[in-house]
């Protein structure tokens, strides 16, 4: 996933401008990447916005090396989120001493689910939230079972509760709390979840 | 008019429909029938002024292009009077009743998604790329609004003949999803734009599958009003934009 280079010939053109930050003080991508690491998702605080696959890569500009480039491509079009994670990636990366930023917004590929570390699930489903793992399955409760009468829908999925484990689950809306998540309800457990929606 | 003047007024059109109907749907803020609703009512809107703003956002670069210089969204959003907005005449229409707010939402969902899948196909890059994001949207809106088409259609007396009746009124918007101008056929050609006569026959086949499902039937009547990609529009726009252009009308260059 990373993109992350050491900019070659970095070293030469210290040595040949001397007006860039010498090279040795400046922190290296691994330690750029614990520090995105610790950036929260605004909305979901338990997860972070490198395990949700936002940041696509990190790397030093060629041309200004005390300059670096993130690459962040946003969940929803409309996810009221997006600036807010722009500013606090600003703001993880000076803290790790990197001088000048750019965030450069990538649409394509478009961002998916898919892209969500494993780490990332177990945390959501501890958290409380249904991860994007939902199934087609014979367990699954539609609300309105309409699935198959036009290429247009999808069949119902079976969500598993995060708090029960149990595959008894019906979607209530399509959309939660927030436009990435649905709101199910337990069968039997009887609680509503949110459930990230597989994207 | 020139290659870009054509790209120029075609994504308008593109991002001028999520935009009002983003707007309209606003409109349903703390008035939703049930909270849940509300809420998700409240989530597609955003998801369409999410993928107005990456349009109108590309419109303006691609004015840069030809003109002194290029607006910005905010400058396309809220300076542009009735006649220079590029919406279908359907997202236009008023909120109504719940029924007729689904029935508009069924309407352009079932459309926009054909068209943003046939759009991911273009040969411009970024008309591909916003498109190929929202599609992933806009599946989820497509089930939704057909649900609720089918909870309504299908449920009480009263909640079916409402639903009918919202069917039924908004039908004659439809026609012009499907008829392309002189301008948009060069643009089909160029590989640019999609060809939306295509779309008529899928857009049909899921509409009156959902209808079945629903025990509605779909209007016989064939009279199809058009005009807004045009910039010709119903009496109902314009008081929509006297609320989404007051602030910046009133205070020029306000600023958050």
């Amino acid at each position: 996933m990373s993109v992350a280079t050491a900019a070659p010939g970095e070293c030469a053109a210290v040595a040949a401008g001397g007006v860039h930050a010498p090279t040795q003080s400046r922190p290296s991508i691994g330690a750029l990447w614990l520090a995105l690491g610790a950036v929260p998702d605004p909305e979901i605080p338990a997860v972070s916005v490198v395990e949700l696959g936002i940041v696509r890569g990190i790397e030093w500009d060629a041309a200004d090396p005390a300059a670096l480039t993130v690459v962040v491509t946003p969940t929803y079009s409309g996810c009221p989120a997006t600036e807010l994670i722009t500013n606090s990636i600003r703001d993880a990366l000076a803290a790790a001493g990197v001088a000048r930023v750019r965030v450069e917004t990538r649409l394509f590929p478009p961002w998916t689910t898919d892209w969500m570390a494993p780490e990332a699930r177990r945390k959501l489903r501890d958290f409380g939230i249904a991860p994007p793992d939902g199934r087609h399955s014979a367990a699954a409760v539609a609300r309105v079972d309409v699935a198959g009468i036009s290429p247009l829908r999808r069949a119902a999925v079976a969500v598993a509760c995060p708090r029960c484990g149990s595959l008894r689950t019906n979607l209530l809306s399509q959309f939660g709390s927030t436009a990435c998540k649905a709101q199910y309800r337990c069968l039997d457990c009887l609680e509503p979840f949110d459930y990230f929606k597989p994207h | 008019m020139t290659r870009d003047e054509q790209l120029f007024q075609y994504v308008l059109r593109l991002g001028d429909s999520p935009l009002i109907l983003a707007q309209r749907l606003g409109e349903w803020v703390g008035r939703g029938p049930v909270l849940e609703e509300d809420i998700a009512q409240t989530n597609v809107g955003l998801d369409l002024l999410g993928q107005a703003r990456l349009w109108l956002s590309y419109a303006g670069e691609v004015e840069a292009r030809f003109a002194a210089k290029g607006r910005d969204e905010d400058e396309l959003a809220f300076l542009r009077d009735g006649g220079e907005l590029r919406n279908l005449l359907l997202v236009e229409q008023p909120n109504g009743s719940y029924a007729e707010t689904t029935a508009r939402q069924f309407l352009f969902d079932t459309w926009h998604l054909l068209l943003l899948r046939a759009l991911a196909g273009s040969s411009d890059a970024r008309i591909a790329g916003i498109a190929a994001k929202g599609a992933k949207e806009v599946a989820y809106h497509v089930e939704r609004s057909g649900d609720w088409v089918i909870r309504l259609g299908d449920g009480t007396e009263g909640s079916h003949a409402r639903m009918q009746a919202a069917i039924d009124d908004l039908w004659t918007y439809t026609g012009e999803m499907f008829v392309p101008d002189a301008m948009e056929l060069a643009l089909v050609d160029a590989g640019i734009a999609a060809d939306v006569r295509a779309l008529a026959a899928p857009w049909r086949g899921h509409v009156d599958a959902v209808l079945t499902e629903a025990t509605l039937q779909a209007p016989a009547g064939t009279f199809m009003q058009k005009g807004g990609k045009q910039g010709m529009h119903t009496e109902h726009l314009g008081h929509l934009l006297a609320e989404m252009q007051f602030l910046q009308r009133a205070y020029p260059g306000a600023r958050w």
